[in-house]
């Protein structure tokens, strides 16, 4: 009974984490039935912001050697956090802006200058050897200078070219995006395994024969606060509004005069900030080590979760999560290799008994 | 409340596919040997080998450079680059200057068989150092037996690695003797009853896990629990709770660094207090970074290496390796990586003539050299009889705890 319990605390902590991930995959399929791919490398980037803040960017302390340390530290994991979430959402929303907007929205006039910079950003990065702030001043000349030039040619594809509606096209992006990450990830950061050290203090604890450890209940705390933070935001404020309208009808919301592309970047950036949160409480707390494929098994497993929640459906999305955790921890502790079978044998279950989700309405498909 | 709105079960469908996709990625990087156990038959048709032509002599490299365990290539590298420059500046070998050409092979094991091939065939080199992993010697082996070019590897332990064929060596002791050693130790220490949690993706592990099964058992111990885990896993909990319900004495852990750290972090989250030891793949200096104090007074088997000897070639060793390395110590890597290097080095000035298959002869003779790390003899079978020792992990230092010659243990 107490081994029982033991393995269903560990699944909860590890369905926290899921939960958070999966709340990213399920909010941007609510409001554009896209599946995210590249979620999951958010979370590795969140991750790696919380490595190199612990390791380079602020003075943290190893505890093992200045003990006296922790209070500081604290408040500097604290900063690293929200340095996470916010590097995170801005990613989230650059990848929204780079690779899904125009996939949406087509060539538009307006866009002329985003188009400059990415034709500008290559262009300016292999001119010969030119210092950093050279580089970037060349860039934002020619981004400007192309910009313009590129004025005309997009009012010609405009006309020309239709936007593509496809959700097939969009998960294909999706996917591409992913591997940008890992594979960008492999050059930038390198592939050998990193480790965050001892920043914060650890206690053990055991309650009723269950053993405790402090920062496993951490994790869970600021998960379920994050949760109810987002809560909040998505019922009770207007950009929560707009989400939720876009979420039951985009031209009807688009007609309401709700500017849809920003409330869409503000859902990525929501989502995004939530893995990023997810990622840096990971790999601080648990110390495992920090690879640019961080986030592709968690990725698929919160994927896995936010479909049999009921794709779409925030709490849905938290409660796949949990049993996600709860179901591969219990399968874990008898027959470990089948610990990642089981999260695609339950999608297939689900899409088979209950394709909509746990919590999902089953609605018929529009034609 | 966001609600769904529309989902089609071909759309479901195509969600699987993805998933199924994004798990084959993974998969892909996995080190799956093949072609083990097979014995250096020649055709007629095989090559005769590679011959020094210009005015260096080509010795290529492979490793971990980067990548999953890549301080073990790191370190091997270094030790390898400071024989090179050692009989550079010394004249190189009949006049001819040597010329280290390294290949990383991003620790993924296709990748090794890859840039060997591109090695021996594109560079014709006349020797061929590498791999520290096992799985990945395995997958490159075959090349170098077939263009009969000869392979030293500085500290591959797994027995399938020179058993591949004649152009096969090692300068370091196999897993037969390794895992027996740990056993030995683990019965002196008065542990009765281990448990064993091996990593079934990797041919080191599993090998190492089973023979000291089979030894421990015929010391009169005790095996507890066998559980596994996978390279790569992140989350060991669930396994480690298996085994504190064994109640073991001690826990064997036959894994790489990048694994071990969080492993032992967790089996003390989990309860589990008891010590922990394993294998040489435990040497790097990623290993207490990823374990932090969870590790400590814990024990593993190694090469005959440590910084704190004070034998007069260590000595000199470890001066030559920090003028070109300031503020580092070497490790076991190092010296194995130094030491097969000038294990082919010494052959090269043996030869009767400069070409890989007269090289081949030459290393295969190698008796009694003093490398750094122990006295090398190399056998029948191409391998090392050596010593192994025991390191205690104290703080941040690996100090030496014990040693075994192979006639302790019954070999």
């Amino acid at each position: 009974m107490q081994a029982f319990l033991q393995t269903l605390i560990y699944g909860v902590e590890t369905g926290a984490i899921y939960a958070l991930i999966a709340l990213g995959y399920t909010m941007v399929y609510g409001v554009l039935r896209l599946i995210n791919f590249a979620h999951g490398d958010v979370y590795m980037i969140g991750a790696f912001v919380g490595f190199y803040a612990c390791t380079q960017w602020l003075p943290f302390k190893d505890l093992s050697q200045h003990p006296e340390a922790a209070a500081v530290n604290i408040a500097l994991a604290l900063i690293t956090l929200f340095l996470s979430m916010l590097l995170c959402a801005l990613l989230g929303i650059t990848i929204e802006r780079f690779a899904y907007r125009p996939l949406r929205n087509g060539f538009r006039n307006a866009d002329a200058h985003f188009w400059g910079f990415v034709i500008a950003l290559p262009v300016t990065a292999f001119v010969g050897a030119m210092s950093t702030t050279k580089r970037q001043g060349a860039l934002l000349f020619a981004g400007v200078v192309i910009g313009f030039i590129m004025r005309p040619v997009m009012a010609h594809l405009t006309k020309r070219i239709k936007p593509s509606s496809s959700r097939l096209n969009a998960l294909i992006t999706a996917i591409g995006v992913s591997l940008i990450l890992e594979n960008g990830g492999i050059n930038v950061f390198g592939a050998d395994p990193k480790f965050i050290p001892d920043i914060l203090p650890k206690r053990q604890f055991s309650l009723l024969g269950v053993e405790f450890n402090s920062s496993r209940l951490i994790i869970l705390i600021i998960a379920a606060i994050l949760m109810a933070v987002l809560r909040y935001i998505v019922l009770y404020t207007r950009p929560g509004k707009a989400m939720r309208a876009i979420s039951h009808d985009i031209d009807a919301a688009k007609l309401m005069g709700i500017n849809t592309d920003r409330v869409i970047s503000f859902t990525f950036a929501l989502g995004a900030s939530l893995a990023g949160a997810a990622g840096f409480m990971v790999a601080a707390f648990t110390n495992i080590k920090v690879v640019p494929l961080f986030g592709l098994q968690p990725g698929l497993k919160a994927f896995v979760a936010a479909v049999l929640g009921g794709a779409g459906n925030i709490p849905g999305a938290a409660l796949g999560g949990l049993i996600m955790g709860v179901v591969e921890s219990l399968v874990a502790s008898r027959y470990p290799q089948w610990r990642d079978a089981v999260a695609f044998i339950l999608l297939i279950v689900i899409l088979l008994v209950r394709p909509a989700g746990l919590l999902g309405k089953n609605t018929a498909e529009k034609v | 409340m966001i609600q769904l709105r529309q989902k089609s079960s071909l759309f479901g469908a195509l969600l699987l596919g993805v998933a199924l996709f994004g798990i084959g990625c993974k998969d892909k990087e996995e080190a799956k040997p093949s072609g083990t156990g097979k014995t250096g038959e020649t055709t007629d048709t095989a090559s005769r080998g590679n011959t020094v032509t210009g005015d260096t002599i080509k010795i290529g490299e492979y490793g971990s450079l980067t990548g999953d365990n890549s301080t073990f290539g790191i370190s091997t590298h270094r030790g390898i680059q400071l024989a090179i420059e050692e009989t550079n500046a010394a004249g190189g070998i009949n006049g001819k200057k040597l010329e280290l050409i390294s290949e990383d092979d991003n620790s993924k094991a296709e990748q090794a068989k890859t840039v060997v091939q591109k090695l021996v065939s594109n560079e014709k080199v006349i020797a061929v150092i590498g791999e520290v992993a096992s799985s990945r010697s395995i997958m490159a082996a075959p090349v170098c037996q077939d263009a009969k070019v000869p392979m030293v590897s500085p500290s591959s332990t797994n027995p399938k690695v020179t058993a591949i064929g004649d152009y096969i060596f090692r300068v370091c002791f196999t897993d037969d003797f390794q895992a027996v050693v740990a056993a030995q130790f683990a019965w002196d220490q008065g542990y009765k009853n281990v448990a064993v949690f091996t990593d079934v993706k990797s041919d080191y592990s599993k090998a190492f896990g089973e023979l000291f099964a089979k030894k421990f058992k015929t010391l009169g111990g005790k095996v507890a629990a066998e559980p596994t885990y996978q390279s790569g896993d992140v989350d060991f909990k669930a396994q480690l709770a298996t085994i504190k319900g064994a109640t073991p004495d001690a826990v064997l852990i036959p894994g790489y660094y990048t694994e071990v750290g969080t492993i032992a972090r967790q089996a003390r989250e989990v309860g589990l207090s008891v010590p922990l030891f394993g294998g040489d793949g435990w040497e790097s200096d990623q290993l207490i970074p990823g374990a932090g104090i969870a590790l400590e007074g814990c024990f593993f088997t190694n090469h005959f290496f440590s910084h704190d000897m004070t034998e007069p070639h260590i000595l000199s060793f470890i001066a030559a390796f920090q003028k070109i390395n300031p503020g580092k110590q070497p490790g076991a890597l190092d010296a194995l990586g130094y030491d097969a290097a000038k294990v082919i080095i010494e052959a090269l000035k043996r030869a009767k003539s400069l070409d890989s298959v007269a090289l081949r002869d030459a290393i295969a003779e190698t008796k009694d050299y003093q490398g750094v790390a122990g006295k090398i003899t190399l056998d029948a079978n191409r391998n090392a009889r050596k010593e192994a020792v025991l390191f205690k992990i104290v703080g941040k230092e690996f100090k030496i705890f014990k040693s075994y010659r192979p006639e302790q243990v019954g070999l």
